[in-house]
């Protein structure tokens, strides 16, 4: 039985490491996978009070988060694969059509 | 439709009932003549002569059933139109005066249409001459047969617009087109106070009514001041003066002749003149209930006019002005039997009814002269007897119609007025006397220069066509006969059928008939004497500065001229000219810059406030979206860090809370 502070510990590193792959990366594929990381954060969270509390909704919480974060992880990588086709990058710094 | 019925049932008395009728034929006719006059056969005289027949017949029913019924007064009348609680109807007021006018209009007018056809034929506005004649007639029924002052003002002024029309027919000439304009606007002159007489008539009757029996009742009441009825009666006059051609506006009669001489007989006989005296026997309770200085004042100016104007006619040298002048004379007859009580007023509209008839004979008489000679001056034409022979019988007995040569009818009515004015009005009784001399003088001149001595014209004189001598005929015919009806001896009809009360007969009186004989003859013989044989000078052209001064015509046309009409051509029009360009347009203007500099205003706060605002509003809108927009980098993960700012503020907020 592992405490529940080491893995809270644990899960708000991954948080934060994921947080600066979202800000700091400029591969698009990889930011995608630095949001995958934060909300896998999310999901050990539940599943940690889930298994302190003595109660099933974290874990299920925890189940229609991997489901969403599929669907997300689908159409992300589809997106990023349509602006590769146009752009011929998948630097997210080059792709700012919509600014001013 | 308001029925009010004074006298007898209204059964068998179709023909008074519906006397409308006779105003309505020759409106109608007027109306389609003008439509479709071109288009019919002829030209369209045809609606007229059918129209004015029907109208005759069904007027001498009328006053055949009138007199049937032994007088009385036929009103009815339907709503015209309100003002307020003030009611104005029209309809149809018979009384004998009526009846009586009705026939002569009718019977007159008549003759003048069919004697047009032939007169008028080939005249460029052939047409629109019939309609303007059956328009007119319409007018004066119209004034006859009124059962409302507002309605005889209607026919009277729509009768002044015919006449300015008709005396202007050949208006391409501007001595015509003068002429018509000068009758227009002095008979123009005299209806403005006429127009004051009627309101001060509806003012009388408390504004409740203008019918003119009505009124007619307020007054006899003496609900009505005397000065107001005094002063309405002499406003009433005004027109009379005006219309029927009485010193000081008679000027325009005379150059009324201008016109095409049809129309000549028929203003100076049934229309027209006589509407003037008709209007004031028509309301004669105004007259007679007004002081006596009103019918003083009407019989000063009767006298004036009726020597001065036959004075006139003995220097005149054009055959239709002796006729007019002739004409003003003898509607001053008429005047002054109307200012002599109620035997005169009975003489006075016997003088108007023979008058109409051998004044129509006269002047249809000289037309066919004019026709034949194509010259309206006697100096051109003279034996003229032998080539006109039914022209020449025919205008003999008009002439000794209105000389007064018994049993013609002018002898008749002349004798009954010098009658009456023998008993207390001796002025009037000498003046009548001079001008029968006079008038029996003047004709005679007529007769003798047209029909006598040597032809002085041009070309050989044709008599006139059959449309034109029948008038004469039946107008001759009618001048014997009509002068019985007013005989004395014969229980005088008439007096009967024109007076609603009792009748008023003058004594006949042979001593003044005779008197009267006398002086017709005497006028005849030193006329005869004077021009019964070829002179080289006229003697009357021989008197030195009496001539001159007649054929000035005593100067009034040209004192008119230089102080009237001049001045107020050339001064008081310049002076409304200064003041409509000065004052008028200068309010006009001032109106126009005031809102001009209202305009800049307003011009000035829209640019500044209106704009300014609308532009503001846009101006801070791009100022702000100015600044705003730095904000949107593009980039995707600066957009992400502003997220995760507000999440994590956010965080603080609600976990502080």
């Amino acid at each position: 039985m592992i405490r529940l502070p080491i893995v809270l510990f644990f899960s708000a590193a991954l948080f934060s490491i994921g947080v600066y792959g979202v800000l700091a990366r400029r591969n698009g594929v990889l930011v995608l996978m630095s949001i995958e990381l934060m909300l896998n954060a999310v999901n050990i969270n539940l599943v940690a009070f889930s298994q302190a509390l003595g109660s099933l909704a974290g874990q299920v919480f925890a189940l229609f988060v991997i489901a969403v974060a599929a669907a997300e992880v689908g159409i992300g990588l589809a997106i990023v694969i349509l602006i590769y086709r146009n752009r011929e990058t998948i630097n997210i710094d080059e792709v700012n059509l919509l600014k001013w | 439709m308001i029925g009010q019925e004074s006298a007898a049932p209204a059964a068998a008395n179709w023909f008074v009932e519906n006397a409308w009728l006779i105003v309505l034929l020759p409106t109608v006719s007027a109306v389609l003549t003008l439509f479709i006059g071109k288009r019919t056969p002829g030209r369209g005289a045809v609606y007229g002569i059918l129209a004015i027949g029907t109208a005759f017949v069904l007027s001498v029913g009328a006053l055949w059933q009138f007199v049937q019924h032994g007088g009385g007064r036929f009103v009815k009348s339907v709503e015209w139109f309100q003002v307020g609680s003030f009611h104005v109807e029209a309809g149809q007021l018979i009384d004998g005066l009526a009846a009586v006018m009705l026939v002569v209009v009718t019977a007159i007018s008549l003759c003048v249409h069919i004697y047009s056809v032939g007169y008028m034929h080939g005249d460029q506005r052939y047409t629109w001459f019939f309609v303007v004649l059956s328009l007119f007639t319409a007018a004066m029924l119209n004034v006859v047969i009124a059962s409302n002052l507002f309605q005889l003002l209607l026919g009277w002024e729509v009768m002044g617009v015919c006449s300015y029309l008709l005396i202007g027919h050949w208006w391409e000439e501007r001595e015509n087109s003068s002429a018509a304009i000068k009758a227009f606007i002095t008979t123009r002159i005299g209806d403005v106070p006429f127009t004051f007489g009627i309101f001060a008539l509806v003012f009388a009757a408390g504004f409740e009514t203008a019918n003119i029996e009505e009124v007619g009742h307020v007054i006899a009441e003496g609900r009505a001041s005397n000065a107001l009825v005094s002063g309405a009666a002499l406003l009433l006059f005004g027109g009379t003066i005006g219309k029927s051609a009485q010193f000081p506006l008679h000027v325009w009669l005379p150059d009324a002749m201008a016109g095409p001489t049809p129309v000549s007989a028929l203003i100076h006989a049934a229309t027209m003149v006589a509407a003037g005296v008709y209007l004031v026997g028509r309301l004669y309770e105004v007259f007679v209930h007004a002081d006596p200085f009103v019918l003083q004042f009407v019989a000063i100016i009767a006298g004036i006019t009726m020597l001065g104007a036959a004075m006139l006619a003995i220097v005149q040298d054009d055959i239709k002005r002796v006729l007019a002048y002739s004409t003003i004379s003898q509607l001053a007859y008429m005047v002054a039997g109307l200012s002599m009580g109620p035997e005169g007023v009975t003489a006075g509209f016997f003088h108007l009814w023979t008058h109409a008839f051998f004044k129509a004979l006269l002047f249809l008489g000289a037309g066919a002269v004019i026709h034949a000679v194509h010259s309206n001056n006697m100096s051109e034409m003279g034996g003229l007897r032998a080539p006109l022979r039914t022209t020449f019988w025919t205008f003999l007995i008009g002439s000794l119609a209105l000389a007064g040569i018994p049993p013609l009818a002018g002898f008749w009515s002349k004798d009954e007025l010098i009658t009456v004015a023998s008993d207390g009005h001796p002025v009037l009784f000498v003046t009548f006397l001079v001008t029968a001399f006079l008038t029996a003088f003047y004709m005679t001149r007529g007769v003798a220069l047209t029909f006598f001595g040597d032809y002085r014209g041009h070309g050989h004189p044709h008599e006139a066509p059959v449309s034109m001598t029948g008038p004469l005929v039946a107008l001759a015919a009618a001048t014997v006969v009509v002068g019985f009806v007013g005989a004395p001896q014969l229980d005088a009809p008439f007096a009967q059928w024109v007076f609603f009360e009792e009748p008023h007969i003058p004594e006949f009186s042979p001593l003044v008939a005779a008197i009267a004989v006398i002086v017709a003859i005497a006028g005849i013989a030193v006329g005869w004497g004077l021009y019964g044989r070829r002179r080289e000078e006229d003697p009357v052209l021989q008197l030195g500065p009496v001539t001159t001064t007649l054929q000035n015509r005593y100067y009034i046309d040209r004192a008119y001229m230089s102080y009237v009409v001049l001045p107020i051509r050339d001064r008081l029009s310049s002076a409304v000219y200064w003041f409509d360009r000065n004052v008028l347009d200068g309010v006009v203007n001032g109106a126009a810059a005031f809102a001009r500099a209202l305009s800049l205003v307003v011009a000035w706060f829209d640019r500044r406030v209106i704009d300014g605002a609308v532009n503001g509003a846009a101006g801070t809108a791009g100022f702000t979206g100015g600044i705003l927009r730095y904000i949107q980098s593009g980039n995707v993960q600066r957009y992400a860090a502003f997220l995760f700012t507000g999440v994590v503020i956010l965080a603080i907020v609600v976990t502080r809370i």
